[in-house]
């Protein structure tokens, strides 16, 4: 046996155990969690700890991590694109330099940062700014309704739709840059104006390579804790039902980072924490899979190897 | 060329696996020389008790040293948040009069403490409840050794309001129920002649972590409110009827000082030092208490007398609603969990036991002094003394650790 093959089987087994870590982590998942797997796990809206009268249900923390991610995506992903159509399209050399270094440094701000900030700074903006007009002359719709206090659903999902914005709008700018020039070319040689030669000749051609980086900020939105936990409120059981935006709320994510230290080891509760702890799993692994199949192809498109 | 270096890389990289699975084993059996040799510590303790008196208290122990010259050694606990100030504070102190002895504690909370104990993967715990009956039965023959003493008080936030709004218990329940929704409702009000309420809902503000501050005063209200105690219970974590939670004291505290109308709980440490408003408290004997260092101390010397043995369940245990005219309500002790017998920890040697027993025994006399500048209630002598019986019990093999 060469060198050469000493080094590929070395490297070969490495690359192996992440996969098989991958793969025990969810053997595990599913082995602690299998006490409490039900239908009444997953669609329950009781969350009761203590001993005696333990019941575990996680529909309000699903429903919570859904709510936060769909603001988050509805409010961060139109900034990002523009920010992306702007550094591909429109932005000078230097600027669009520049901007895209300070933006790929936003996403490695780490979320604790975020979180002390929407605790301290930004939550009395979201209240006094955007909460108290909206209870004020839209009180009466269902979704704002009760007193403002800027723990809830709404200041989470604003704090996460910053936080992926620099993720999505990077991935934007790559998938955006990967359009070939030759469709920009053939729509300006129709007479079209800038925003017809982005609307028909680049948005239209990266579709699925600009879906995909959204399921990819999708995905970190889904999964964050530190940020969410800070300012969501973390109500349990029905309480954290999110039937307003206005109520203290709690996503699966920061439900474990908040319980599991003192979970008592002789109850189900651990094991409840580590179903959550699955379904999570599950589906921030289906986000992500589908986020990259998507980005694949768009990035293969410039390399010509799909038609 | 570049086969070479590629041939020293993995040669390298065999090298360091190599030594670090065979490693451990290679090293050379130091051979313990134990001469048992009897040496006496004197310990002069001042303890400072709740009607402020200051006793001086001398105690002699012997003790079966083994002698070489000291060799560093390291004692691992993990456990409550809430002692974490004070414990880190004598275990700095302990190193100072100690240096070979280095202790290390992880605040992972009470729960997590008891895991590890229950797991045996350190050498002691804190934990702010006692263990109940499954958790003894996990963790057999566990002493239970009280510590210091917390308190817990429900602060609020209300402009123009300073500390002192007078509640009950059952009052507080109401609210943290959510069947008192306004500050200016009829309950309150009423206990409160001259103060101007606001007409504003009341936010409860509760721990979202998992944390023996939550048991202490669910503990309580389940004691004076049945409805709460049928309904929510107690517990380290349970399912809040209504309001937000917020990660840790200090969360709580940044929350509440954040925003008007909110009230929620907090330890008294945390209390006095981010100066927030707090409720007086009626007591069983019917006087509304300030919670302070010396209403603390009142509540756990009124119920001394009653108190297990160490080797005892302390599950029945509580400090809550002591009986007393200057007695605060909401009181627990914050315990110390080590095993009776400590060679059924793996890694235990008898010299960690000896020095382990020697720590706790300075915790529980020298350590005190330390207490009340950090805001903490030292222990009351009945409770000291109490405490020595119990490790005295402590063995190693069989052998006792202290003569």
């Amino acid at each position: 046996m060469s060198v050469d093959d000493v080094f590929k089987y070395f490297v070969g087994l490495i690359s192996f155990l992440s996969v098989l870590t991958l793969f025990l982590m969810v053997l595990e998942l599913f082995r602690y969690s299998l006490p409490v797997l039900s239908l009444k796990f997953i669609f329950g809206i009781n969350w009761n700890p203590v001993a005696g009268s333990e019941e575990y249900g996680i529909l309000p923390y699903i429903l919570g991590t859904i709510v936060t991610s769909t603001i988050a995506m509805i409010v961060g992903v139109p900034i990002s694109l523009g920010i992306a159509i702007y550094l591909s399209e429109m932005a000078p050399n230097f600027i669009r330099k520049t901007l895209s270094f300070v933006i790929e440094l936003l996403a490695a701000v780490p979320s604790v940062i975020y979180g002390l900030w929407g605790l301290f700074i930004f939550r009395f903006w979201v209240k006094d700014f955007i909460e108290e007009p909206l209870s004020k002359y839209l009180g009466f719709l269902p979704i704002f309704e009760g007193e403002p206090f800027g723990l809830d659903i709404l200041t989470a999902g604003l704090i996460l739709a910053i936080m992926i914005i620099p993720t999505v709008s990077s991935v934007s700018r790559e998938v955006l840059m990967a359009v070939p020039n030759s469709q920009r070319e053939a729509v300006y040689s129709l007479g079209a104006t800038k925003w017809e030669v982005i609307k028909v000749g680049v948005l239209s051609y990266a579709k699925s390579g600009l879906v995909g980086a959204s399921i990819l900020g999708l995905g970190r939105a889904v999964g964050e804790t530190m940020a969410v936990t800070m300012v969501i409120g973390n109500a349990v059981g029905p309480s954290a039902l999110p039937t307003s935006l206005f109520k203290a709320g709690q996503t699966m994510a920061s439900l474990i980072a908040n319980e599991f230290n003192e979970a008592d080891p002789t109850t189900l509760h651990p094991n409840a924490l580590i179903g959550v702890g699955l379904i999570l799993f599950v589906l921030a692994l289906t986000i992500n899979l589908l986020a990259q199949v998507m980005v694949w192809r768009i990035l293969k498109i410039k390399e010509g190897t799909v038609e | 060329m570049q086969k070479n270096v590629l041939i020293g890389i993995v040669a390298v990289i065999i090298l360091v696996l190599g030594i670090l699975l065979v490693g451990p084993y290679l090293q050379p059996k130091t051979e313990t020389v134990t001469q048992t040799l009897a040496t006496t510590i004197t310990t002069a303790t001042t303890v400072t008790t709740s009607t402020d008196t200051t006793i001086l208290q001398t105690t002699s122990i012997t003790v079966t040293q083994p002698t070489t010259t000291p060799k560093s050694i390291m004692l691992n606990g993990a456990g409550a948040s809430f002692p974490y100030p004070l414990l880190s504070t004598m275990i700095v102190q302990y190193n100072k009069i100690y240096p070979h002895v280095m202790i290390n504690y992880q605040s992972i909370g009470s729960g997590g403490g008891i895991r590890q104990h229950t797991n045996k993967t350190v050498d002691f715990a804190a934990s702010d409840a006692p263990l109940n009956e499954d958790q003894r039965k996990a963790a057999p023959d566990t002493l239970h050794i009280p510590i210091t003493i917390g308190c817990v008080v429900v602060a609020y936030n209300l402009p123009n309001v300073p500390k002192g709004l007078k509640l009950t218990g059952e009052l507080v329940a109401e609210i943290f129920l959510g069947n008192v929704k306004k500050w200016n409702d009829p309950l309150i009000a009423n206990l409160n002649p001259g103060i101007q309420l606001p007409d504003k809902e009341i936010i409860v503000v509760h721990r979202s972590d998992g944390s023996g501050t939550t048991f202490v005063f669910t503990s309580y209200l389940s004691m004076v409110s049945p409805e709460w105690n049928s309904k929510v219970g107690k517990g380290t974590a349970v399912q809040w009827p209504i309001g937000l939670g917020a990660a840790g004291n200090e969360g709580v505290a940044g929350v509440v000082r954040g925003t008007p109308y909110t009230i929620g709980y907090v330890e008294l440490a945390y209390a006095l030092q981010t100066k927030m408003n707090y409720a007086y408290l009626k007591n069983r004997d019917g006087y509304f208490v300030e919670p302070t260092l010396n209403s603390t101390a009142a509540a756990a010397e009124a119920l001394s007398p009653s108190l297990p043995k160490g080797d005892e369940s302390w599950e029945k245990v509580s400090l809550l609603n002591a009986p007393g005219k200057d007695s605060y309500p909401i009181v627990s002790f914050s315990y110390i969990l080590v095993y009776k017998e400590l060679s059924v920890l793996p890694k235990m040697d008898k010299e960690k036991a000896f020095e382990l027993v020697k720590f706790l025994w300075w915790a529980i006399h020298d350590g005190q002094n330390y207490a009340p500048n950090l805001q903490y209630v030292p222990l009351p002598k009945s409770v000291i003394s109490l405490n020595e019986e119990t490790l005295r019990t402590i063995t190693f093999n069989g052998q006792k650790m202290l003569g």
